[in-house]
This record gives structure tokens, sequence and C-alpha cells, in this order.
């Protein structure tokens, strides 16, 4: 059982994808308990898995694929932290994702590649070697594609080629990273202590300008941030997927599992790429937040804004000390549940009323109240107001800077959060209190099905939740605590 | 019980005899029926090559002197992991090949010459293929290898007159170089089997005036840069399912020579000019083809440049083994890659030659800009070239990424930097050509409307794609056969 269950934790994505590919179009129905069965037999299989890994089980699985080079899945504190997430994101968005496209055609193609995504997805999470990590982390480029590019018009082909020029020059960076490590070292694995120590001190700095590089194209770091904005092309299930459950959060996972796993805090605090790599992820905080200030498109708001708020995970990861750390790991949780919460109320009151861009917000609040909401709490928790998760966040971090003697991360940190007001709280104002724009009686329809609202009251509840409770031990904050303490204490 | 009787089988010489009988078979009836001959024909072949890498797996290198006659008198045949391999690949491509062409090259309207050339090639070409990979001594493969040359002209005939011409040239100027190259090694050592010729050194610079001249003549015919030219128009502009056949298999035989040559038979021999030289024609060979790949209109060729490209890689082995010779401990990954690559290049390169018959099959014209849409009306065939293309890119999870990391690693590791980054553009450049037609069919909104294709038809290359992705994930046993019979045996991987 112990070696299956990574195995069963893979095949739940996979195969609802192989068979969703050859449904026929109008098999709604079966479609739909394919999705959803699949994914609600996942989150009790994580269950069983958390429960198995809190009492001190051991869950791996090894494949040879040449000698001495394997693929491995292993499930540790840190993956259980990301695939629960992406697991419950995972349920929740394919909920969405069928009041969304209900109606409308490549039914069997768009869920087909959706749960391919989730299965790099999980794969990403479990990797147990940097050659496992690489193997997945390309599947997830390869299968988020014909997402970005589902509607086939102009603007998403652009976006499309867009999304693969960048990732592709990542992942090509990382591989040269990854292949030149291990051409030295022999292949390396995460649970083990690779012998770092025959390379140069030049070449382990280009090696993890190479990799951290490569992998902050996926997590929207400046300045390879490029892709993100214009993938907003894509329906709004899909920019959840972009930007909570899986792509952006796979950079963002890939940077933090590759510092402490792969070079170690110690190592990267010797070689001082520590610094360099909290400036450029300071600097890409701001910068974000700038650039959605400038935005009036609301999808386009919330992307600068993933940009500026995924780079939290690296700040804390780049910072050492434990309170940064586990401030930019739980915020892995914390922006996922956010985001993933504006999203799909912006995307509801796209479909449900037509709002796209933020001078159509007035009276929003009066139509559709609870959708508002949910989007409310997100966008306050984004600022940072207890209790919501995004305060948690930021108060570890900034005690972690202080602890590190950073002092200058704190001003970054209070700039961000004043941008992050400046940006959201004008939203909210035409939203709850100016008068709609005067539109003839019976135009405009009112709160959509249940699909389409309810998961983002679900996520928003979360935020909350996560927030209110961080106090207890199978909170986001008490797990990534326990992964912290696991890195300190050898 | 089995064992033995399995052990005994004459498989080796049977699976150069049966395409020669299918070959008497499909031209003594012609007609309706010889197209139907693949069904029989195609599993008894992948049994046969089955059962020789069984034989091979069970005992080691095998070889057989026909009628009893030893070396250096009579013909030998021999087959280990390496040759077992080629011989499944071609196997298994040749039958997907046969199956796809069954609709295409019947006599449902009456038969045409046409459609009764073509199967009297394709079994001529399977049973010299065969030949290449099991031949023992150089003469015997120069035998094989110019039916082989013989049947794919006749192929690229099919298409158009003027590409074949141009190919028999190339190819018999090369034949001529190998031929010299043959007599010098005969006068040299006096024999020409390869184990008789690897048991004695002889003498170094003879060998390697005769090498230089067989491997010159072997490029031509495997057209590495600069020796290419002929290529695309022959594999652009022959039958769809020809073009598969000529850039998965063809190719690979002429290169298979010289890794035996090289390799197994005076790995002391060639010097580090030799080395460096066909490690810059390969490097250059990627980064020409895959530019040219790009500026093309129409997809067969781009496929078709995009193997003048990947056949470069193949060619890198030789700097990355840090010189024949040497005992570099990460030789054997380099040398692993190469022929991982050669496996996967193969697979992936014929389904996606396929799917490319098929759309043009659909559509009338293989135009990329006239495309649109395509995916919606055609999804399986569609996704089999998009597999393919995964592999040919070196992405993960397939056996094109396996060959790409197993190289790259050995060139990092020996310090190859150039070669590590010509790779690397490669596959970027790769992922640019060949995202253009998935790109394409993949725009718009409505179905078009295209001539019906039989969805069994699609499914082949869909098969060929998921076996090349397939041998980069259960690639531990193909790892480990391949090694059989290796002089430099490849145990330590590549740690």
């Amino acid at each position: 059982m112990n070696a299956a269950m990574p195995i069963l934790l893979l095949l739940c994505p996979l195969i609802p994808a192989l068979v969703i590919f050859f449904l026929r179009e109008e098999n709604d129905r079966l479609r739909t308990v394919i999705n959803l069965g699949s994914a609600l037999v996942k989150l009790l299989l994580i269950a069983w898995t958390l429960e198995g890994v809190a009492r001190g089980v051991e869950f791996e699985y090894r494949l040879e694929f040449v000698p001495g080079l394997y693929l491995l899945l292993r499930v540790d504190a840190l993956s259980l932290l990301f695939i629960t997430l992406s697991s419950f994101l995972w349920l929740i968005t394919t909920i969405y994702a069928i009041a969304y496209f209900r109606g409308s055609e490549n039914l069997s193609r768009f869920f087909g590649f959706f749960n391919l995504c989730v299965f790099a997805t999980t794969g990403i999470a479990l990797s147990g070697s940097l050659i496992t990590f690489f193997l997945f982390y390309e599947l997830l480029t390869l299968s988020t594609w014909p997402l970005v590019v589902h509607k086939g018009d102009d603007k998403s082909i652009a976006a499309g080629r867009t999304y693969l020029i960048y990732t592709m020059a990542g992942s090509a960076a990382l591989l040269l990273g990854i292949v030149w490590l291990e051409g030295m070292t022999g292949p390396i694995e995460f649970a083990g202590e690779p012998e770092l120590d025959e390379l140069s001190r030049l070449s382990l700095t280009v090696i993890f300008a190479l990799c951290i590089g490569g992998l902050g194209v996926k997590g929207a770091m400046f300045p390879f941030h490029g892709w993100l904005p214009q993938a907003m092309a894509a329906p709004a299930p899909v920019s959840a997927l972009l930007h909570a459950v899986a792509v952006v959060k796979a950079g963002a996972f890939g940077i933090v599992r590759f510092i402490y796993d792969v070079y170690g805090i110690d190592r990267v605090a010797e070689l001082s790429l520590g610094l360099p790599l909290a400036i450029v992820a300071s600097f890409t905080i701001i910068y974000g937040s700038l650039r959605a200030l400038q935005q009036t498109d609301i999808k386009r708001r919330l992307a600068f804004s993933t940009v500026s708020q995924v780079s939290y995970i690296a700040l804390g990861a780049s910072l050492a000390g434990p309170f940064a750390t586990i401030g930019g790991l739980v915020h892995l949780v914390h922006q996922g549940l956010m985001k993933i919460t504006l999203f799909f109320a912006a995307g509801a009151l796209a479909e449900r009323r037509g709002i796209t861009s933020i001078d159509q917000m007035e009276g929003a609040g009066r139509h559709m109240p609870l959708t508002m909401l949910a989007f409310s709490i997100g966008a306050l928790g984004m600022i940072g107001i207890p209790p919501v998760a995004g305060f948690v966040t930021k108060w570890y971090l900034g005690v972690g800077s202080l602890q590190g003697g950073y002092t200058w991360v704190l001003i970054v940190l209070a700039g961000s959060s004043l941008l992050n007001a400046a940006y959201f709280l004008p939203l909210l104002y035409r939203a709850w209190f100016m008068e709609p724009a005067a539109r003839p009686a019976g135009e405009a329809p009112g709160e959509g099905p249940a699909g389409l609202i309810l998961p983002a009251v679900v996520t928003a509840l979360a935020s909350l939740a996560v927030g209110l409770f961080a106090g207890f031990a199978l909170s986001p904050l008490g797990w990534a605590t326990l992964i912290v303490e696991e890195q300190y204490t050898p | 019980m089995t064992g033995v009787i399995v052990s005994a089988f004459p498989a080796i010489e049977l699976s150069i005899a049966l395409p020669l009988v299918a070959l008497l078979t499909a031209i003594l009836i012609g007609g309706k029926l010889a197209p139907r001959l693949i069904l029989a024909v195609g599993p008894l072949m992948m049994a046969l090559t089955g059962i020789v890498a069984w034989q091979v797996a069970e005992g080691d290198p095998t070889r057989v002197e026909l009628g009893g006659w030893e070396a250096p008198l009579g013909i030998a045949l021999f087959a280990d992991g390496l040759s077992s391999s080629f011989l499944l690949l071609t196997a298994i491509i040749m039958s997907a090949v046969g199956i796809v062409a069954m609709a295409g090259f019947d006599a449902r309207d009456g038969e045409t010459s046409r459609s009764y050339s073509f199967w009297a090639l394709f079994y001529g070409m399977w049973a010299a293929l065969n030949g290449v990979f099991l031949g023992a001594d150089f003469f015997n493969l120069y035998v094989a290898i110019e039916l082989l040359t013989i049947t794919a002209v006749g192929m690229v005939a099919l298409g158009g007159t003027r590409a074949a011409i141009r190919y028999l040239l190339f190819a018999l100027a090369g034949s001529l170089a190998y031929l010299t190259g043959v007599v010098l090694l005969y006068a040299e050592a006096g024999t020409l089997d390869m184990s008789l010729l690897a048991a004695n050194e002889g003498d170094a610079s003879v060998r390697l005036v005769a090498g230089g001249l067989m491997t010159a003549g072997l490029l031509a015919k495997t057209a590495l840069f600069p020796l290419h030219a002929w290529l695309p128009p022959a594999h652009g502009g022959a039958p769809a399912p020809a073009s598969a056949m000529l850039s998965a298999l063809v190719v690979k035989a002429s290169f298979f020579i010289i890794v035996r040559l090289w390799f197994d038979v005076m790995p002391e021999a060639a010097g580090p000019v030799l080395v460096q030289l066909i490690g810059i024609l390969g490097g250059t060979a990627i980064l020409y083809g895959s530019l040219l790949a790009l500026r093309q209109a129409r997809l067969k060729m781009i496929i078709a440049y995009s193997t003048v490209a990947q056949l470069g890689y193949l060619f890198l082995i030789f700097p990355l083994s840090g010189g024949i010779a040497g005992e570099m401990p990460w030789a054997a990954g380099a040398w692993s890659g190469g022929m991982f690559h050669a496996l996967a290049h193969g697979l992936a390169k014929a389904a996606a030659f396929l799917a490319a018959g098929l759309i043009i099959e659909a559509l009338g014209h293989d135009r990329i800009d006239d495309m649109k849409g395509i995916a919606r009306a055609m999804p399986v065939t569609v996704f089999a070239f998009g597999i393919a293309a995964i592999s040919l890119m070196g992405l993960p999870p397939s056996g094109g990424f396996m060959a790409k990391y197993l190289m790259l690693t050995a060139a990092l590791a020996g310090g190859h930097v150039v070669i590590a980054l010509v790779m690397m553009a490669g596959g970027l450049l790769a992922a640019a050509y060949l995202f253009r037609p998935v790109n394409r069919a993949f725009s718009g909104s409505d179905i078009p409307e295209v001539a019906y294709v039989a969805y069994w038809r699609q499914w082949v290359p869909l098969i060929l794609a998921l076996l090349a992705m397939l041998l980069g994930v259960v690639s531990a046993g193909p790892y480990e056969f391949i090694q059989i019979g290796r002089a430099v045996t490849a145990e330590v991987g590549i740690e």
C-alpha cells in the first residue's frame, strides 16, 4: 500500500483524463460524474495519506529509467501541502467549470486536458528527484497549452504562443541547470543530501541562476511574467487553474524545493544567493502591484496582482530563518485560496452581467451580493487585513525579515499592502456604495446558477477559516510550521 | 523444454527470408491480395523478431553461419542487443506503415503500376533493412545496403522522378566510396568479417583511411550535413507511408553500419580529427536543418527537414564518448543516449509522417496555412502528431527526452559545453517548427469539411507515437537490452 499510494494519487486524475478524451461530446452527465467522482476519491486518498504521514509512514514508489536514474514518487510534508491545496481547488474548479461551460463545445477535449494538468501537478508535488520533477513540470507546460487556446480566437492563439515561448525557454534553462548539476554529481534525490562540494562556487551560482530563473518563468517572476497577463484571454476556469491550482504554483513550489532540498538553506546562505533572490522577489512584488494599479480590466488587474503575490513565496524562501520560511510556504496555500475566489467572482460577474472593466462595477454588490461578498473577502485578504489568510502570511514574513536583519523587507511589505489597498478598495467601493448606472429593468439577470456562485463562496470562507484557525495543527500554518521544523532540526 | 525449442528456432535466418518470400508472393499475386499480405506478414515478423530478441536476451549475442560455412568463407549473421532492437523497431514500423498503406496502395479501382510496385519495394526494403541489422561482414552489408538503396529510390520515384534521380546520384557516389573503403580494408586485413577484424588490430593508418572512405559513403546515404541535399525533396515528395519508412528506418541503416564500424570493429583506429569532424557536422546539421524546417510552408517538408536536424544528434555520440576508445565513465551514457535517440526518432518520425499522410488524404494538401481547425476534424491524428512532436522536441516523458538527457549529461560531464548548447538550441528550434502546424490545427472554432479517413487508420500513428513516449517511461529494460554484446559494457549507467 505504501508504494501504491503515490501511484493511486496519480491515477485519480490520469484515468479520468484518458476516459474523457474519448467520451462523446454530448455525454454531459457521465463526464460530470467522472470528473467529480475522481476529484472526491482523490481527496479521500489524501486524507488517508495525511494521517499516514502524521504517523510517520513512508510513501515511496520507484521505477528505474536507466541504471541509477529513477522515477521517484515520494510523499513528504511539503508535497502534501501542495497536493492538498491543488486537489481541493481542483474539485471546486471542476464544479465551477461545469457550470461555466454549460452548453458550449469541445468539452471532452477541455476536461481531458484539464485532468491531465491536474495529473502533472500531482506529479510535481510527489516528485522525489529532480528528473521526476522536470518530467511532470514539462508535462504541465504541454497540457496547459490546449486550455489556454481553448477558445481558438486570435487572442487566445496569441496568448498560447506567448505562453509556450516563455515556458519553453524557462524549461530549457531549468533542464540545462539540472543536467549540469547531475552530470557532476549523479542523479539528485530530494530526500538525500546531494554532494555538491565538487562543484566550484561559480558553477553552483550559475546553476542556481539557471534553475531559479527557469522556475521563475512559471512563477511569473519579473522579468519573466509577461505571459501571465496575456493568458487572461483564456476562459475563467483556466485562469483559476493557471493562477491558483497549478501553473504559477508549480513554479513557486519548484523554487521552494530547489532551495530547501537540493541546495539546502545553509548552502544558499553560504553562497550568498539568498539576497539577490530576495531583491528580485521584492522588486516583483512592488512592480506587480504598480502594474495592477494601471489596469482597468478586472482580470488583468488580478493577473498583475498574482505576479506580485506569488513572489511572497520566493521571498519567504530566500530570506532564510524559520519565520520567513513559514510565511512563504503558507502563502502557497493562502494565495491560492484568495486568488481563486477573486477569479471565480470575476468570472461570474463577466458571465452574468458582462462586467469586465472596473468602471462597470457600480452597484454590482446590489445585484450579485454573494459573489461580491466573496470577492470582498478575497480582496481584503490580499491587502492583509486580519483575520483573512493574507494577514497571517504578511505577519510571518514581517517577523522573519526582522529576525534575519532585513529591515528593508518590512518597507516592501508595507508598500505592497498599501498598493494592494489602492487597487482593490476602489473596486469594492464602486461595487457596494455607488449607484448602478441606469439600465432598463429586467435586462440584467441576477445571481446565477449555484455552480457559478457557490465555489467562490466556499473558497472565500476557506480563506477566512485558514486565517481564523491558523493556530490549529492541521491548518496550513500548522503544517508549514511542521515542514520548517523538519528543515531546521536535522 | 519450450525454451530449448525456441532457442534452436532459426528466427534470425527467417527474419530475412520471410520478407523475401513476401516480396516474391506480392509480385506473383499482385492485384487485390497483395496489399492484404501485410496482415499475415506483419504479425509473423513481430513474432520472429521477438524470438530473436528473446534468444539474444537469454544467450548473449547470437551468431549463425549460413549453410555451416564459417567466416571468412560463408555468410554469417549476427544479432546482439542493438541489432535485435533495430529488428524489432523495423517490424513495428513496417507493420504500421503497411496497415496504413493498405488503403492507399490497393487495387480497388483496378491495378496500377503504383499499387503493384509499392508492395514489392516494401518487402524488398524490409528484407534489406534486416540484412543490414544482422550482417556480420562488410561485404554482406554492402549487398544489403545496395538493395536498400534500390528499393528506397524506387519508393521516392513513386512521388516524383527528379527527387529520385538526385537521391540515386548521392547514393551511388556513396556506394562507390564505401566499396573503395571495403576493398582497402580487405587488402589490409584479408577478411571483412567483423569479429575477425575486431580481433586483430592491424595497421591503424590504413584502417583509418578505409574506415574514413566507408564512413563518407555511408554519410551520403544517411544524409548528414553537408550531404543532405537529396533528403528533403525525396522524403518530402514521396508518398507519406514511404516517407515514414525512409525517414524512420532507411537513413538509420547506414548510421547503424557506421556505429558498428567505429564502436565495435575498430574503436582504436578513430583519430581525434575524425571524431571532431563528425561531431561538428552533426552539430551543424542540427542547427541548419532546424532553421530550414522553420521556413517550410508544407507539413511534410517540415518533417523532412526535421529529419536532417535529428540525424545530427546521432553523430554527436562520437565526440561525446570522449574519443571512441576512451574509457570515460560517461561514454556509455552518450552511446546509449544516441541509440535511444535512433529508436525514439524512428517511432516518432514514422508517426509524424503517417499522421501527415492522413491529413493529406483528408484535406488534399499539406499547406500549413490552410490547415486551420483540422484538430477538430481529425482529433486523433492531430493528437498523434502532437505526441510524436513531443518526442522529437526531446520533451518528457518520451524516448526523445531520455536520449537527450543521457547525451546532455555526458556532454556537460565531459566539458562539451558547446555541444550541450547546440542540443538545447536544437530542442527549442524543434519546438518552434513543430508548434506551427499544431497551432494552426487548433485555431478557429468551426469544424472544417474534410474527406473521410477511416477512424481505425488514424489510430496507427497514435500507437507509434505512444510507443515513442513509452520508451521514455519504461526505459530501464530497453537500456539494458541494447547493452547486450557491447564490448565496453555500460553497467555503470550515468553515475
